[in-house]
């Protein structure tokens, strides 16, 4: 929920150095009928197969499906840490992505990862401003009063000198999105980032997650296998079918903001919850069955 | 709040109070812990069980003598310049072969585990030296180097020199995919990514390269000296063993005991301090 102080933190974010982006750029992702065919030693794996999907900017979608059925390789791609084989990718109608273009990741798509990449030789605080400061958009110290300040709004300012090995997961995940906020990225690429955490620790990181996201507004790409949480989070849930990976259905989750556990038990949610089931129920059969096919 | 939760002052909680401990109570309390008076019973019974062998003369420790006598000829030997000096000189090797250890090994592995291409070229050489002895050397090394010195400190060299590459090469090969991507994401550039991910994220490798490389450093320079040197405390040792003098024999090692656990607690605080993250073990 926006306060008066919040709406100075983002004036502030918006004016300061920090800001790497034009007005003009609000962080739509275009993805339009990508393909990506592995070929390690002529294996041919077709990870995505025409795959097409529209993200407004400022939009938080979840994406689900079986394991293995693209998720991560699309991260990736828009991630900028592998290329892809057809298609086109575009970021505010720039091209990102396309056969021949040579990846380059960067700080205007952040990428939160499953297990955690805080670097372990830094404290919390120097983790958070390594982007602005290797980037040189900011001096150590403007960054570090930026740092302070969005680790006090998560509760966080305690623990700015310890280093992340002494953290839970919970925490160390909520600092990682410190880290990527501060860039004012435009796109903030999550991968389950909440994956294997306990149930209070998840439904803590969420509720961070979203008090962060009705602040920044950024658009977000968020994978994940818990239906719940997608739903719970998202405005639109991708489910992608089993490898090769394309967009089976998206669903579009009309819960108003801000949210709140509440919800999870409305006939709203559970209607949402069920639909999303269906589909992906189906698709991790025919994922099991082909496994079961493969190993034969 | 119960009374006794709360400090003089009544106000302030007693947890919250920082104590004022004095120097003796802080010295009482670091020396005094429970595994520093363990260490001190298990040495203690060390000697005790040695003891007891040799007075109820056991087989096998007929020729060892008790550690009182060894005790005399430890404060014997103490105040005789030669024992120093024999001291000095083996230190002075260690200290000459494990700096240059380190200062060739770290950036040769750094540079196998950071590129493909070194590794492919180097990493062939290195496996067909790595299994030569350090021993093997002395030989080659005495022909090759002008001065006893250098001989012996370029054996010493060689017995820490493989085991820290292939402990930094392996902790380069280990780094998590997901720090460099991280970085990259960040803003890093390629050209950042040796000296902000690889560099810091090798520490811990290095500094157990480190650890195992004192060791070992020690090992070799008592074995180096008993065969090629004129000094230090392997040759104490072995013209103790030449001369039938027991007693000299143990001091030796007792002292080579020493010196070896001396300087792997000094690489032990270097270690930790290069990593405030994390304990060496």
């Amino acid at each position: 929920m926006r306060n008066n102080g919040d709406e100075e933190v983002i004036k502030k974010a918006t004016i300061t150095k920090s800001d790497n982006n034009d007005m003009t750029r609000k962080g739509a992702l275009s993805v339009r009928n990508v393909t990506k065919i592995y070929d390690p030693e002529g294996v041919h794996v077709v990870a995505l197969e025409n795959c097409s999907l529209d993200i407004k900017a400022g939009e938080f979608v979840a994406v689900v499906g079986p394991s293995g059925c693209g998720k991560t390789t699309l991260l990736n791609i828009i991630a900028g840490f592998d290329s892809l084989t057809h298609g086109e990718i575009y970021l505010d109608n720039e091209l990102l992505a396309a056969p021949g273009v040579k990846p380059k990741p960067g700080p205007d798509r952040v990428v939160v990862f499953q297990h955690g990449a805080l670097f372990p030789w830094k404290t919390v605080l120097d983790n958070v401003i390594y982007g602005p400061v290797i980037q040189k958009k900011m001096s150590r110290s403007e960054a570090i009063e930026i740092a302070r300040d969005k680790l006090s709004r998560l509760g966080l300012k305690e623990i700015e000198n310890v280093y992340p090995g002494q953290l839970s997961s919970g925490m160390q995940r909520r600092v990682e999105i410190v880290r990527a906020l501060i860039n004012n990225p435009l796109v903030l690429l999550l991968d389950e980032p909440f994956r294997g955490m306990d149930s209070v620790t998840k439904s803590a990181s969420h509720e961070a997650l979203l008090e962060l996201y009705d602040i920044f507004h950024k658009t977000i790409y968020f994978i994940t296998h818990d239906l719940e949480e997608a739903i719970f989070l998202s405005d639109t849930v991708v489910v992608m079918t089993t490898r090769p990976g394309k967009i089976r259905m998206t669903i579009e989750v009309d819960l108003p903001r801000p949210r709140d556990y509440r919800m999870l038990s409305t006939p709203k949610f559970l209607e949402l919850k069920e639909m999303a089931k269906d589909a992906v129920h189906e698709e991790a059969l025919k994922a099991f069955q082909r496994g079961e096919r493969e190993l034969a | 709040m119960s009374e006794t939760n709360v400090s003089k002052d009544n106000r302030v909680p007693e947890m919250f109070v920082k104590k004022e401990i004095s120097f003796v109570r802080r010295l009482q309390k670091k020396l005094l812990n429970r595994t520093n008076i363990n260490g001190t019973i298990a040495i203690l019974g060390f000697f005790v069980v040695w003891h007891l062998l040799v007075i109820l003369q056991i087989p096998f420790m007929k020729h060892i003598p008790t550690p009182v006598t060894v005790l005399k000829t430890f404060v014997n030997l103490i105040t005789q310049k030669i024992y120093w000096v024999s001291l000095w000189f083996s230190t002075k090797r260690v200290f000459y072969g494990f700096v240059a250890a380190q200062v060739l090994g770290i950036p040769l592995g750094l540079a196998m585990g950071w590129s493909r291409k070194f590794k492919y070229l180097s990493f062939p050489v290195f496996e067909v030296l790595r299994p030569i002895p350090p021993l093997a050397w002395v030989p080659v090394s005495i022909l090759f180097w002008p001065t006893n010195e250098l001989s012996i400190a370029f054996i010493t060299f060689i017995g820490a020199f493989f085991t820290i590459v292939l402990n930094v090469l392996r902790g380069v090969s280990s780094i998590d995919k997901e720090l460099y991507r991280s970085a990259l994401s960040l803003g890093a550039k390629p050209q950042h990514i040796f000296r902000k991910i690889i560099l810091p994220a090798s520490i811990p490798s290095i500094a157990t390269g480190m650890m195992v490389g004192i060791g070992i450093t020690w090992n070799v320079v008592i074995a180096a000296e008993m065969i090629a040197g004129d000094k230090g405390i392997g040759r104490l040792t072995w013209e103790g063993y030449l001369a039938g003098d027991t007693p000299t024999i143990i001091v030796g090692m007792i002292s080579i005991g020493f010196a070896g656990w001396l300087s792997s607690g000094i690489v032990k605080i270097i270690a930790d301090k290069m990593m405030p993250w994390r304990k060496l073990f």
